[in-house]
């Protein structure tokens, strides 16, 4: 072998190695964190933490069943208000707009999508909290539409634009009207890949603090209604982790798993629903 | 100057066989633009009534965007302009509603699109979204047989269309088309993209669906359009350079662009 041929054999087998090492780094964390949750937090986690409320300090118990429910609420508020408003914004972007206004369009959801959460949080707390002197699950489920919005609105336009154009041809020469071709062939192709952009939106949200902090602030007890202080996951995380007891240490590690596990679960749907029903081949 | 009725062939023996025939459609001193760029030129020709009438010639001379203004589908693209009159049984399909028009003329396209569904709901679509009273199980069995798949997919109707081969796909999209009981079927290159097999099938085909409606394709193959058509146009950067009866085309033709063509010199 010559001292060409071998030194080439070298950098194929060390660059090799190197990209094998740093796609194995990139896996183990999310393992590491995984691990790391669930001795932390395991143990904490059992029947009361899911239906018990917060206990005073220095009792053994409790749970933070009013902080999963309030994260709950807030979600869904945030996903009745963001996702009609990204989905039919996405329509409108990929059917119906084109030149500058769709330019200006994807070129704003795009910049909203990267405004840091802490900036949305207030936002919307001066929007919605400053006014009525109350922090609520509304503000915070606002707080979370608002990020959810772009976020749906780039994904679902993406799914939209991938749908073949002879589809839509197929459907015009039919006698379709551009809205019934929307509705019955575009959207039924695209709605697999809609519906994971939603769900990664959902948990890409629900994992949100900041703009909780300014617009749900947190509770140590239920919050009937929409219209008070409400308690999250996130936030008693936040809250738990940073006081100076070991129960709370404890109540905040298994709140982080249980968050964890919620998006984990999300993402496996996700990917469910991709295997199912009928999908338009790659050309 | 007099109004003059676009003949149906440029030849003067075409015309008196014309003569007798009634036309579907006439196409009356069509110029068609993209942008700037003017891609026909002056065409007039008429498309006889239960006939298959083919439109041939070398890549880019036109014959598609000819094909595609008869349904209209040439007003998705932007900055397309085309001046002229297209007339569906007499009447000028750019003064009808434009849905209502594709329905009367229906279009197969170059490569098999069925949609995401079940076979049954591709065939059913077009009686769906147009309200149909016909009841559906009905009418897709008889598009299906028209289009000669029947046998093929009646054990499974609500497997996806997807699963079909190439040419069963195609022959779907034919019995999508057909469901709606189109005066006029359109199609664009509708075999090139399939294997000689169901290349066949498909020409023996269009030739049984002509009792059913009128019949214009588009090839790049002389001999699909000699074994297929009545009438054959054969167009040339954008102009109709000859159009007259297959035969007379094929053996006799009338202008030596015609002769140079089919005999292989260039295209």
């Amino acid at each position: 072998m010559s001292p060409r041929l071998r030194w080439r054999k070298f950098v194929s087998g060390f660059m090799l190695t190197m990209t094998g090492v740093c796609a194995l780094v990139a896996v183990s964390v999310l393992f590491l964190i995984l691990g790391y949750l669930a001795v932390h937090g395991g143990a904490s986690i059992n029947w009361n933490f899911f239906t018990k409320l917060p206990v005073p300090v220095g009792e053994t118990g409790g749970g933070l069943a009013n902080a999963i429910l309030g994260s709950a609420k807030m979600l869904l508020l945030a996903t009745i208000f963001g996702v009609p408003i990204g989905f039919f914004g996405a329509i409108y972007l990929a059917e119906f707009s084109g030149g500058t206004v769709a330019f200006v369009i994807r070129y704003a959801a795009d910049l909203l999508n990267g405004v840091p959460s802490i900036v949305i949080g207030i936002f919307a707390y001066s929007l919605v909290v400053h006014p009525f002197k109350q922090y609520s699950t509304l503000a915070g489920g606002f707080a979370l539409g608002l990020m959810m919005v772009p976020i749906t609105l780039r994904s679902t336009e993406e799914f939209l634009r991938a749908v073949p154009r002879a589809l839509r041809e197929a459907a015009m020469a039919l006698g379709a009207s551009k809205w019934k071709t929307i509705v019955s062939v575009i959207v039924p192709a695209a709605y697999r890949g809609i519906l994971t952009a939603v769900l990664l939106a959902f948990a890409r949200v629900a994992g949100e603090t900041a703009p909780l902090l300014f617009t749900a602030l947190g509770n140590q007890f239920w919050s009937p209604g929409w219209q008070q202080p409400t308690a999250s996951l996130p936030v008693m995380i936040f809250t738990y982790a940073l006081a100076p007891y070991d129960d709370w240490h404890r109540q905040a590690w298994a709140a982080g798993l249980v968050l964890l596990g919620l998006i984990l679960i999300i993402n496996i749907v996700a990917r469910a629903i991709l295997s199912r029903g009928i999908a338009v081949p790659r050309t | 100057m007099s109004v003059k009725i676009p003949p149906i062939a440029t030849s003067t023996a075409a015309r008196e066989t014309s003569a007798a025939l009634s036309m579907r459609m006439t196409i009356s001193k069509v110029n068609f633009f993209y942008g700037p760029k003017q891609v026909l030129f002056d065409i007039s020709m008429g498309i006889a009534t239960n006939k298959v009438t083919s439109l041939i010639g070398p890549s880019g001379c036109g014959k598609s965007t000819l094909l595609r203004t008869l349904n209209r589908m040439h007003e998705a693209v932007r900055n397309a302009r085309l001046e002229g009159e297209i007339l569906l049984d007499g009447q000028n399909i750019f003064t009808q509603d434009v849905t209502a028009h594709r329905r009367r003329v229906g279009m197969v396209f170059q490569r098999p699109n069925p949609f995401p569904k079940s076979i049954f709901d591709n065939v059913a679509y077009g009686l769906r979204i147009n309200g149909s009273k016909t009841p559906l199980a009905e009418a897709v069995e008889k598009s299906l047989r028209h289009a000669a798949l029947w046998d093929e997919v009646k054990d499974h109707l609500h497997k996806s269309a997807y699963e079909l081969s190439g040419g069963q796909q195609q022959r779907l999209c034919i019995a999508r088309a057909l469901a709606v009981e189109p005066e006029v079927l359109l199609l664009d290159e509708p075999c090139s993209a399939l294997d000689p097999i169901s290349t066949a099938k498909i020409e023996e085909l269009l030739v049984q669906l002509k009792d059913l409606c009128t019949i214009v394709t588009v090839t790049h193959n002389m001999q699909q359009a000699a074994r297929i058509s009545d009438f054959t146009a054969f167009l040339l950067t954008g102009q109709l350079i000859e159009f007259s009866p297959t035969p007379q085309l094929f053996t006799t033709p009338g202008d030596p662009r015609t002769e140079a063509y089919i005999t292989g010199r260039f295209g």
